[in-house]
Order: structure tokens, then sequence, then C-alpha cells
């Protein structure tokens, strides 16, 4: 758990980040969006003190980050940038054991561990440890940098527009992989972002900032339905609510218990995992009034009617 | 191409060596340029040994300009450091357009004639590119990388050592090629003070007015500085492939 209290940086008389304060639970993802200049980016990098605040505290499984010194402190929190910063002199096995290094991890701990994150980030480790980083591609590297990141089995991992530099269709399956993660390693995230969609598909919790303050922060849903301010009404698009409402829930979690014998009856077959913006569309275009839910491996788990995600869609 | 430029590499360093060990064997060409019964071939001294003078001269003062030269670099790309810049270029570029004949002629009434005052006007001469190149270097490190080297916990000279140095290496050891060569060349000036060197073949050719003796010390020295120049690229070129 993260507790951030009463954080301020100022920058001559500007306050980039002004008096937050707010708690990140363990094993979540935690999302904070604003607008370049908002001081998301200073409250991030505060947290793993790459900058000192001006005042105020942080505090990591309750203990004050400043007790101890810096580069101390980092060797213990993951972290991915924008552009990932990958050691352009090293191999990508190399890279990914710098921080396991730094800590002293004896050789025989480090191969293994280099090995299993390569697994785990889908990039073979005959073929990917002795390559250089000019030899991936963009999103291989962000891949490395997020192995990277959780080389020495950091509880918390901060990301800072780490999808920023892919293009939307390997940023959409970065975004999915990165929930993967979090689910196999259940590291506690802090992701900054200035996207509001990729908030909203990644963040357990969202923190909307603007001028160096929180203007909210809560469940993506909440900051749909009850905005607490004009700007985050803005931001979460007050014509698209509904959508946007919709895409929160997962097929899986809203289906409707299937009756007896009416399995595989009733129009097309989405995903579990599926949310119910995509299918609405797929029944829209299909025509149907209902949708049989499956699961990974195709046994139907539940179904899904117009009427019952229209409901979803309704202002609570 | 790559092993034309090998046999011709190897051609070139096969002709400097044969010229060194057994000048005599040479005699004939050069012949023609001593007049008047003069030797045709420097007799004075073991042009072998001068040219291994020549070259430790020149490596000796080498070594002493990058030490200084990158040390400065770095300091100046502190941030601490930083304000040292103008004062740190303001000396270097002096130590390159002071003549070094003017600090042979300001160092002898002080030190004595012989290697040492060769030394300082070679170590002066010879900081400049290697001054520059280090700053050049260490500034053109992606800022992302810095950055992931800091936020990785890397302490500041974990950073310098093991990220910012090895990637302006490249650009370092350019600085010292080219400072290398440049000093091959200059430490021929040393012989007016008495500093053994290949120097002295040209002094002699001068002072005896013999055509053929200039032409062997100016071809020794021109030889061994496209060698080294050669040899220290076909030396960045195999550390650095890979990136």
């Amino acid at each position: 758990m993260i507790v951030i209290e009463s954080l301020t940086k100022h920058y001559g008389p500007i306050a980039a980040v002004d008096g937050v304060s707010m708690t990140i639970e363990r094993d979540s993802i935690t999302v904070i969006v604003g607008t370049s200049g908002s001081g998301k980016s200073t409250l991030l990098r505060m947290i793993n003190r790459l900058i000192e605040p001006t005042s105020g505290r942080v505090l990591i499984d309750g203990r004050d980050t400043a007790s101890e010194s810096g580069h101390r402190l980092r060797r213990h929190i993951g972290y991915v940038i924008q552009g990932y910063g990958l050691f352009p002199h090293r191999t990508v096995a190399h890279n990914i054991a710098t921080v396991p290094r730094l800590l002293g991890w004896d050789e025989n701990r480090i191969r293994p561990r280099v090995a299993q994150l390569l697994e785990a980030l889908q990039l073979d480790p005959a073929v990917y440890s002795g390559k250089y980083p000019h030899q991936l591609s963009g999103g291989e590297q962000q891949r490395v940098g997020v192995a990277r990141a959780l080389a020495a089995e950091p509880a918390v991992l901060l990301m800072d527009e780490p999808f920023g530099a892919l293009d939307p269709i390997i940023r959409e399956k970065a975004q999915d992989d990165l929930l993967e993660i979090q689910r196999k390693f259940g590291t506690t995230m802090v992701v900054v972002t200035h996207d509001i969609d990729e908030a909203f598909r990644l963040g357990d919790r969202v923190a909307v900032m603007s001028a160096g303050r929180v203007l909210q922060y809560d469940r993506p849903e909440v900051l749909v339905t009850h905005p607490a301010d004009p700007l985050v009404a803005r931001m979460t698009g007050s014509a698209e609510r509904a959508m946007r409402l919709l895409s929160l829930t997962t097929a899986g979690e809203a289906a409707l218990p299937l009756t007896p014998g009416e399995a595989g009856t009733g129009g097309p077959a989405v995903p579990a995992s599926a949310s119910l913006r995509v299918v609405l569309s797929e029944l829209l275009w299909h025509g149907s009034e209902s949708a049989t839910v499956i699961d990974g491996d195709g046994t139907p788990r539940g179904r899904l009617t117009v009427a019952a995600i229209l409901a979803r869609a309704r202002a609570r | 191409m790559r092993r034309a430029a090998t046999v011709l590499r190897l051609g070139a360093l096969g002709l400097l060596l044969a010229f060194l060990l057994v000048p005599q064997r040479f005699a004939p060409l050069f012949a023609p340029l001593a007049h008047g019964g003069a030797p045709a071939i420097y007799d004075q001294g073991n042009l072998a040994m001068l040219a291994l003078a020549h070259l430790t001269t020149v490596l000796a003062a080498c070594l002493g300009s990058t030490v200084v030269a990158v040390a400065l670099g770095i300091l100046v790309t502190r941030a601490s450091g930083a304000e040292f810049l103008p004062l740190s270029r303001a000396l270097v570029n002096f130590g390159q357009t002071f003549p070094p004949v003017a600090v042979l002629a300001l160092a002898v009434p002080l030190i004595g004639f012989g290697e040492k005052p060769t030394l300082i006007a070679l170590f002066l001469y010879g900081l400049l590119p290697i001054f520059e190149n280090t700053v050049v270097g260490l500034r053109s490190c992606p800022a992302a990388v810095l950055e992931a080297a800091s936020g990785m916990g890397m302490s500041a000279r974990q950073r310098l050592f093991s990220v910012e140095l090895p990637l302006a290496m490249p650009l370092i050891l350019e600085g010292i090629r080219i400072s290398l060569v440049i000093n091959i060349g200059t430490a021929t000036i040393g012989s007016t003070v008495a500093a053994k060197g290949l120097g002295e073949v040209i002094i002699a050719g001068l002072l005896s007015n013999n055509t053929a003796f200039v032409l062997q010390g100016g071809l020794a020295t021109g030889l061994m500085a496209v060698l080294l120049y050669d040899g220290v690229a076909a030396l960045e070129r195999r550390l650095y492939r890979n990136y």
C-alpha cells in the first residue's frame, strides 16, 4: 500500500504538485490521468524520489520513503518510462539483470529469473537474450523495459506513459499483457497517462489531475456516473458516458444464468472477457436479441440480452 | 574491399618495419637525393630505437592528456561542475593554440633539455580533441537512458561508469586517436631540445643540407601516424560493432 500525504513540489513560485494526498491499494492498478503540465509525472517521480518533494511524504507499506537514500529506495521500485531507456550497449539479458546485479544477486539466481521474465513477456529467451536493444521492434523494447522493471520482484511498479510510443494496435495488446502480468505477479502498479481510454482500460482506480491537484480519485465507473468536477465530466466524455460505462464491465461479470436447455440457442457467442460495449456492438451487428457468453475453452457460461445490457448503461 | 584494406595495412606496416630495421637496403632509393658523397641513409643513430623513443614519448604524453581531459570532461558535465565548462574550455583551447615550439622555448630554461619539455608540449597540444569529444560523448547520452539508469537505482557513480562512459567511449576513443596522430607529427620538434625521436633525422638533414635524411624522417613519421590512426580505428570498430 502506498500512502501519499500532502505531497507538494514547488518550482520557484509555481506548484507543479500541490498538496496531493491519496492512498494506493495493494495489488491494484492505479492510473493517474491528466493533460501535460498537470503534474502527474512529477507526482509519480516523487514516489521513487527521482524528484525530491518540497513538502509532504510518501509511505510504502508503512515505511517512509525518505528513510533511505534515493538510489537504494529505487532498487525496490520498478520503473518504466516512455521510450523505455534500454541501455544500448547491453544485451537484452544484461538489461533485465540490471537491478538484480545492483542488489548483488547471485548469477545462479539472476539467470533463471531473466529467462522467466522473458517467457512471461512472450519473448523466447533463446532468441532474445543475446540481442541488443536496437535489434528489437518497438513492442519488443517495451516488453523488455517492463521485464527489466520487474526483475528484482518489486512490490511497486511505476510507469510513466509506458505505451505512449506504441502504435494503436500493439498498444491494446500491450495493455492486455500488462493486466495479465499484474494478475500473475500481483504487483501494485501506478500508471501515468494522458489517455483517458487507457486509464479506464487499465485502472482499478483512476485519479484525474489538473494544475497540480487531484480533482477526483475513484473507481472508473464513479468517475463516469458521478464526476466531481466539470473537467472530470469533460474528460470522461459526457456524450459517450453510457458507452464508457458499458466498456467497464465484462460479459462474464454481467452474464445472466443459463436456463436449462437454452444453451447455445441464442445469437452470437461472445468471450467472457469481452466488454459489454463490444457485446452490444456484436448484437446490433447481427440483429440479435441475445448472445451466449462462453469461457476461454468454449463452454457456455451464461447469456446476455440487449435489454440487460441497456439496463447497465443507465445512470445510477 | 575489406580484404584489400587489410593487405594495404599490412603492407604499410611491413614497409615501415623493414625501413626501420634494415635501412641500408633502401639506400639505392634515397641515393639520388644525397649530394656530394653524403650518406644516403641516416647513420648517426639507430632508426628503430629513434622510432621507438618517438612512439614512447607520444604515448606517454597522450596518456597524460587522456587522464586530464577525460577527468575534466566528466567534471564539467556533472551538474555540480557545469560552471567550470567555460574555464576548462578556455584552458584546453589555449593548450592547442599556444605553439608547441613556444612551449619548448619556455620550458627548457625551467626544466632543462631532454624529454620533459617535449612531454609537456605534447600533453598540452593533445588535450583539446579528447576534452571536446568527452564532453560531446557524455552529453549525447539519451535522456531516457539516463533517467532509466537513475530509476533502476544506480548511484551517480554507477551511472557514470556503467552507462555514461561506455556510451561515450566511441567518441572519446576518436578524440584520443586524433590527439595521437597530431602528436606523432608534432613530436618531431622535440629533437630541437634533444629529446630522442625521428625529428633528429629531419634536423640532421636540415643541418647538413641532406634532403634524403629529411625525407626519411618525414616518411617514417607519416607512416607511423597513418598506421596508428588506422589501428586505433580498427580497434574501435571491433569494440563497438554491436551498437
